[in-house]
């Protein structure tokens, strides 16, 4: 028994040690680092004060807010930006009528067939046709924009992280070099064609600042300033990225309320049939 | 035996006790049916199929006799513009002998005088009839044939001889302008 | 087999007995998680987590079927086909956000369930085919979960792909052609999407009957207990119904309480935003992670930096990349000789001293890394985790063997009845023999 314990204890010794020794090239790398500065990017994101209508476990639409931002969208990013798995009609749920969906719809060009000889033309949009893309493919995209790809919007307030939050301090972003940094890192510089955004994830970023002031006219008479408009299109990509989103938590507190009734029931029902089955203070046993 | 303790206090608990047990299996039930909910309906159309619901068809360039084949709801679309001779003839039809009874312009709707819009859909199993097409069987009343089980129908879609139990189904529409429908 | 004072059926309606006669599965039932079913009275919450692990299980089946009749593998309109679900269907958006976060909570209740068996060893004998068959389930679940995240097409769906199957490149020889005949082709593709498809829709059910197996060779001894002393009379059980159906039910609801949380108000908190964004083969994310539950493992494979060599030679015996793959399967596989490396007679960790040091050092260490495989590839995690992973190894294979040789146990409770009642009638205590 001894022999063997030794000998399995000693096997998995060497082994031990084997492992050990292949983990070395690490811990060296840790004791002498060998990291470059770098001019870091803003990780942490701006939020409008007051926070965001949709916000919170009791958030709701702001529709005239989420209508400012469509009109953003359509008469700014739409020039580079898809919203390719959004339809015309999906604008009933912000507000719009039937009859406006249809108007509106109508106001965008879609690709479409000629019923008469089937080549591609463009035609007026149906309710029921998702939103253009601005341009034929990625290549046309690429070639626009000095190689750059705009994204799609749909998802982008889930597809980076704090997306809502990023989208907005983005929209603002196109600071000033900060001059401590700068010096901390004399080798920065923005190359020409991009932009400086400090909430960049490499700093310079290939889009021009867009949300000059008074850029649009809000048809509701509000003031279009640079943090109203990135207000209103955050809103707007919100929704759009998740129409669902009030619906959801409004579900959830009704499921969460009947889960805890359940809950507390089953819990009592529980109480009562371990009673007797517990141990209590001065109680006997009575086999 | 271990259950003693339970009985000592059956006497004046088992009202509360029971109430208690019946409570909490009867939220269970509640909830294992309300889950029930949303796995039924996710099967519905969805959002994106119950809003494909209109089409618009164009009939300026539609000669008397002539056929437009279209697609309403996934379904095929008949589109006619009836003759004179088949309208005239369709008026006639005595509507007691109908298994449908419906007259020519209850199909037509108002302020239509000769557009038939109907769906190619046979009411007996949903086969496409014959009829639409230039040269197709008409069948025995010169209006549609079905071939799969042999419904014939006249030139104002109604059911006369065959297994099918109604009309050729005439969807909602209306005049755009004078030229485009909008069905649905 | 039961306990020779265990509750027999007794069908009453006729309709019962005729159907008892023909085809018992009412039986069935009864004796495994009904009144038939005697279980030791002692039973604390981690023995809860079984009976979640099933409902998460038959969960993920349903709402995963459900999500299938929206779905579409094909490269071309897979993530599409998810945005579709979540707008179009009428209740996709919480299909969808169920059956995502039901994976993340079906892992966190085995979890739970397999430190369960760690620390009051549920793993030793008579148990050991119980354990056997779970760390089976474990490895089937890991192959489902990963497969299930590619379907949806994002970003981190296409890079795990292409990661984990990459893996198989590693082995020697045989490793290029393998990596390129289970990926059909030479990067994650169509074929690829369509066949993880198909085998996640397929290997939810070889689990369900790997948990059928391990809950019937659970019956044989019956359940362990925090004591870790064998029942030995009637007064050490209750029957399973009610006394841990309602046990169970109550707590049930607070695990669900808890999950409708995550899927009402953070249904993105436990995923990665990345994979809201379209595979593109072209561009990797900047941080390729899989899902938090398999972070442990991840950070076991990226520990392994330097190849292991001859010491003062150079001769190279493994390389690092295999090294690594070598490692993380073997983490699991180990698992496999749990009850053959911990010999001691004592069960519970609460009547082993030294051996419960160790474990809570263990949890601590598998804490970190799950922290670490998340983390960058940068330093200090990198060292951090190959700490952590030295460690893992260590507890299993030399901590545990030497500690349950040189241990001297607490003194064990007579019987279940004792641990709980602080008594027992010593009548019984010559009396009473297990049935079997």
């Amino acid at each position: 028994m001894t022999i063997r314990l030794g000998g399995i204890l000693f096997g998995l010794g060497i082994t031990g040690v084997l492992l050990l020794w292949s983990l070395l090239p690490g811990a060296l790398n840790f004791a002498f680092p060998t990291k470059p500065d770098y001019y870091a990017f803003q990780e942490k994101n701006i939020a409008p004060e007051g926070g965001f209508s949709f916000d919170g476990p009791l958030g709701t639409w702001d529709t005239q807010q989420l209508q400012r931002g469509y009109q953003v969208y359509k008469e700014v990013c739409s020039a580079c930006h898809s919203l390719k798995f959004v339809a015309f009609r999906n604008l009933q749920e912000i507000g719009y009528t039937e009859a406006e969906v249809r108007a509106e719809a109508a106001s965008w060009e879609v690709p479409g067939i000629d019923p008469k000889d089937g080549s591609v033309v463009k035609r007026p949009g149906l309710p029921t046709d998702m939103f253009p893309s601005p341009y034929a493919n990625e290549v046309e995209a690429r070639a626009f924009n000095n190689n750059a790809l705009p994204p799609d919007l749909t998802l982008i307030t889930k597809a980076r992280n704090d997306g809502v939050h990023y989208v907005y301090s983005l929209m603002q972003g196109y600071n000033e070099v900060d001059p401590e940094d700068q010096a901390k890192s004399p080798d920065f510089e923005t190359p020409a064609g991009l932009y400086f955004n400090e909430y960049f994830y490499n700093i310079n970023i290939a889009m021009p600042p867009q949300l000059l002031d008074g850029i649009v006219t809000y048809s509701d008479g509000t003031e279009a300033t640079e943090e109203q408009m990135a207000q209103d299109i955050t809103a707007f990509l919100t929704w759009a990225g998740e129409p669902t989103l009030i619906k959801r938590k409004q579900t959830g507190w009704f499921v969460i309320g009947f889960l805890l009734f359940a809950t507390f029931f089953g819990f009592m029902s529980y109480k009562t049939v371990w009673a007797g089955k517990k141990k209590k203070k001065g109680d006997v046993e009575l086999v | 035996m271990a259950t003693t303790a339970d009985n000592m206090n059956t006497e004046d608990g088992v009202r509360r006790r029971d109430w208690i047990h019946i409570a909490a299996v009867s939220f269970a039930g509640v909830g294992g049916a309300s889950v029930l909910y949303p796995l039924v309906s996710q099967m519905a159309p969805t959002a994106d199929v119950l809003a494909a619901s209109t089409t618009d068809v164009d009939v300026s360039a539609l000669e008397p006799g002539q056929s437009i084949k279209g697609v309403f709801r996934d379904q095929p679309l008949f589109v006619k513009r009836m003759t004179p001779e088949e309208i005239a003839e369709m008026q006639e039809v005595d509507l007691g002998g109908l298994r449908d009874a419906e007259s020519l312009e209850q199909r037509l709707g108002e302020g239509n005088a000769d557009i038939l819009v109907q769906l190619g859909v046979c009411t007996h199993l949903g086969c496409v009839p014959l009829g639409a097409g230039e040269g197709e069987d008409k069948g025995e009343f010169d209006g549609y044939f079905c071939p799969c089980h042999g419904s014939h129908y006249d030139a104002a879609g109604r059911i006369r001889k065959g297994p099918a139990p109604t009309n050729l189904a005439v969807p909602e529409f209306a005049f755009q302008n004078e030229n485009v429908i909008r069905i649905g | 087999m039961s306990f020779a004072w265990a509750n027999s059926y007794e069908p009453k309606n006729p309709f019962m007995v005729w159907m008892d006669e023909k085809l018992p599965l009412p039986r069935l039932v009864y004796n495994a998680i009904g009144a038939g079913y005697p279980v030791p009275r002692n039973l604390n919450y981690m023995w809860n987590f079984g009976v979640l692990a099933g409902f998460f299980l038959v969960f993920q089946i349903v709402t995963g079927i459900i999500l299938a009749m929206h779905y579409a593998a094909n490269t071309d309109v897979a993530f599409g086909q998810i945005e579709h679900i979540m707008r179009n269907v009428n209740y996709g958006w919480l299909m969808k956000y169920a059956h995502a976060n039901g994976a993340s909570f079906f892992f966190m209740v085995i979890y739970l369930h397999i430190f369960r068996g760690f620390y009051y060893s549920s793993y030793k004998a008579p148990r050991e085919m119980i354990w056997l068959l779970g760390v089976v389930i474990f490895l089937l679940m890991m192959a489902t979960a990963f497969m299930g995240y590619v379907l949806p097409w994002g970003q981190m769906s296409f890079w795990g792909a292409k990661v984990i199957t990459g893996l198989f490149g590693a082995i020697p020889f045989i490793g290029e052609p393998l990596q390129v005949w289970l990926v059909g082709g030479y990067a994650p593709n169509n074929s690829t999407l369509n066949r993880f498809f198909s085998l996640h829709f397929l290997l939810p059910f070889v689990i369900l009957g790997a948990v059928i197996l391990h809950v019937w060779a659970l019956h044989i001894p019956g359940s362990s207990n925090p004591t870790g002393v064998e029942v030995k009379k009637e007064s050490d059980t209750v029957p399973f119904h009610p006394y841990y159906t309602a046990k169970d039910g109550w707590f049930l609801g607070l695990v669900l309480t808890l999950f409708a949380f995550v899927v009402f108000f953070a249904p993105n908190a436990l995923g990665h935003a990345e994979n809201w964004i379209e595979a593109n083969p072209l561009s990797t994310p900047a941080l390729i992670v899989p899902e938090w539950y398999f972070y442990p493992f991840y950070a076991i494979l990226r520990a392994f930096t330097g190849d292991l060599t001859i010491p003062f030679t150079g001769i190279v015996l493994i390389e690092a990349k295999l090294l690594g793959v070598i490692a993380m399967f073997g983490s699991i596989l180990l698992w496999f000789f749990l009850p053959w490396l911990d010999k001691s007679p004592v069960r519970s960790g609460s009547y082993r001293p030294m051996f419960r040091i160790f474990f809570w050092i263990f949890v601590i260490d598998m804490a970190a890394l799950f922290y670490l495989g998340g983390a960058k590839a940068e330093e200090p995690y990198i060292v951090m985790s190959q700490i952590a992973t030295a460690w893992y190894f260590l507890h299993f294979l030399v901590i545990l063997p030497i500690v349950s040789q040189i241990e001297v146990p607490k003194a064990l409770p007579f019987s279940i009845t004792e641990a709980v009642l602080g008594k027992d009638e010593p009548a019984a205590q010559t009396a009473a023999e297990p049935a079997e």
